[in-house]
């Protein structure tokens, strides 16, 4: 086991695939999103599998993150919103058993790499764009003219808009990547304080008691951050379709 | 039950959501709903009435607290999140910003002037977009109300 900080995140290749000369390597970054579609989609299989009138403790537990998402995206985009229903309920799903997972000991978090977040939130960036344009035509672009904006402004203020239009996608995705990163890193900073404290002798071992119990508060932040950050994106993606559905200012 | 907690507890707005709660939903398949009633009529519409009753009647016990639901996720890392949250959307603003003028600099020859005012412009994007997200800039009529009864929790 290494112990810089860093090596948590590097990608390694369990199956080297090449494939016209592009690298189609099946990774450990791989492994994990292959098993966190596997725990989704096997805890939702088995506690719906018996689909009880009086739901079990399990089945229970999956109608509520169910229920959580469905209101979530009600009250953010409004009835209609429920259409994008599976892919919110996905992109939630996926991130929080990722986050999850990757509070195993050893285990590599997925939301942990810049590329993994960004492909995310440009899926939900193309469909806006794409799903604004089909449904709305060329009244999508409103989205980037506000009301009661004296004329001379406009322009400006579109340029700006777009802008922060297209902004979007970035601070999506760095925020989930930074805060699992950051929170990761932080873990395991402090864990190796605990080591290099306790190899100075009997005092070292006494004072190394003040990162352990950092570390456990950390990781108890981590558990709950996990949770936040797949809500915020969720959340943050039910607004942004908000836009698409119901792109007048 | 499960969904009168859960709505006691996560929904955003206390009072007007549980009258609604058990109208149509399309999901519920172990419920009666309202297209399950259209056979034998009075039965399934009693059992709906008072599957209702008990929604309205357990969130009414339950005090109307969306702010006390807030409280584990404002509480103890308020400061990093909101912070992660500001400034990514400032940056993002500006590298947007100064992403898009070094592109019309390349196609255009411009050089420097696109990137100069696409940065400024980019700064003005992030400050739009730190504000809004920090809940400041005063949206359109729906998109306002909306915002302000999510308001807390979202980060």
């Amino acid at each position: 086991m290494a112990d810089d900080p860093i090596s948590q995140f590097q990608i390694s290749k369990l199956i080297p695939i090449e494939m016209g000369g592009l690298d189609f390597s099946f990774t450990n970054s791989s492994l994990f999103m292959a098993a966190t579609v596997a725990v989704a989609g096997a805890f939702l299989y088995v506690t719906t599998s018996s689909r009880g009138l009086v739901p079990s403790r399990a089945q229970s537990l999956s109608e509520m993150s169910y229920e959580f998402v469905a209101n979530m995206l009600r009250d953010v985009a409004g009835a209609a919103g429920m259409r994008f229903f599976p892919m919110v309920f996905s992109l939630f799903l996926f991130i929080l058993v990722a986050n999850m997972l990757g509070m195993f000991p050893y285990f590599f978090t997925v939301t942990a790499q810049i590329i993994v977040t960004l492909a995310l939130a440009g899926l939900v960036f193309s469909t806006v764009v794409i799903y604004g344009f089909w449904k709305h035509g060329l009244k999508f672009l409103g989205l980037f003219v506000p009301q009661g904006v004296p004329a001379i402004l406009v322009p400006l203020v579109v340029v700006i808009e777009v802008i922060s239009f297209l902004s979007r996608p970035i601070s999506h995705s760095v925020r989930l990547f930074a805060v699992m990163l950051a929170g990761h890193i932080a873990l395991k900073v402090f864990a190796g304080f605990i080591v290099s404290l306790g190899s100075l002798g009997a005092l070292g071992m006494g004072i190394s008691i003040l990162p352990l119990f950092m570390v456990v508060a950390l990781t108890g932040l981590e558990f709950l951050m996990s949770f936040i950050q797949a809500y915020v994106f969720a959340i943050l993606t039910c607004m942004y379709l908000n836009d698409a559905l119901h792109p007048s200012h | 039950m499960v969904r009168a907690t859960l709505k006691g507890c996560l929904g955003g707005l206390p009072g007007q959501e549980v009258a609604v709660a058990g109208s149509d939903r399309p999901d519920e398949t172990g419920r009666a709903g309202p297209g399950a009633s259209a056979g034998d009529g009075s039965r399934d519409d009693d059992l709906g009435r008072r599957s209702r009753e008990l929604d309205a009647a357990l969130a009414a016990r339950r005090p109307a607290t969306p702010e006390t639901a807030a409280k584990p996720v404002t509480g103890g890392m308020a400061g990093f999140g909101q912070a992660m949250k500001l400034s990514s959307e400032f940056i993002a603003g500006i590298a947007v910003g100064a992403g898009l003028g070094w592109l019309i600099d390349r196609v255009a020859g411009t050089s420097p002037w696109g990137l100069i005012v696409f940065l400024l412009l980019g700064f003005a994007a992030g400050v739009l977009n730190a504000l809004r997200s920090a809940g400041l800039v005063a949206e359109a009529d729906s998109k306002k109300a909306r915002a302000e009864s999510r308001g807390p929790d979202e980060r």
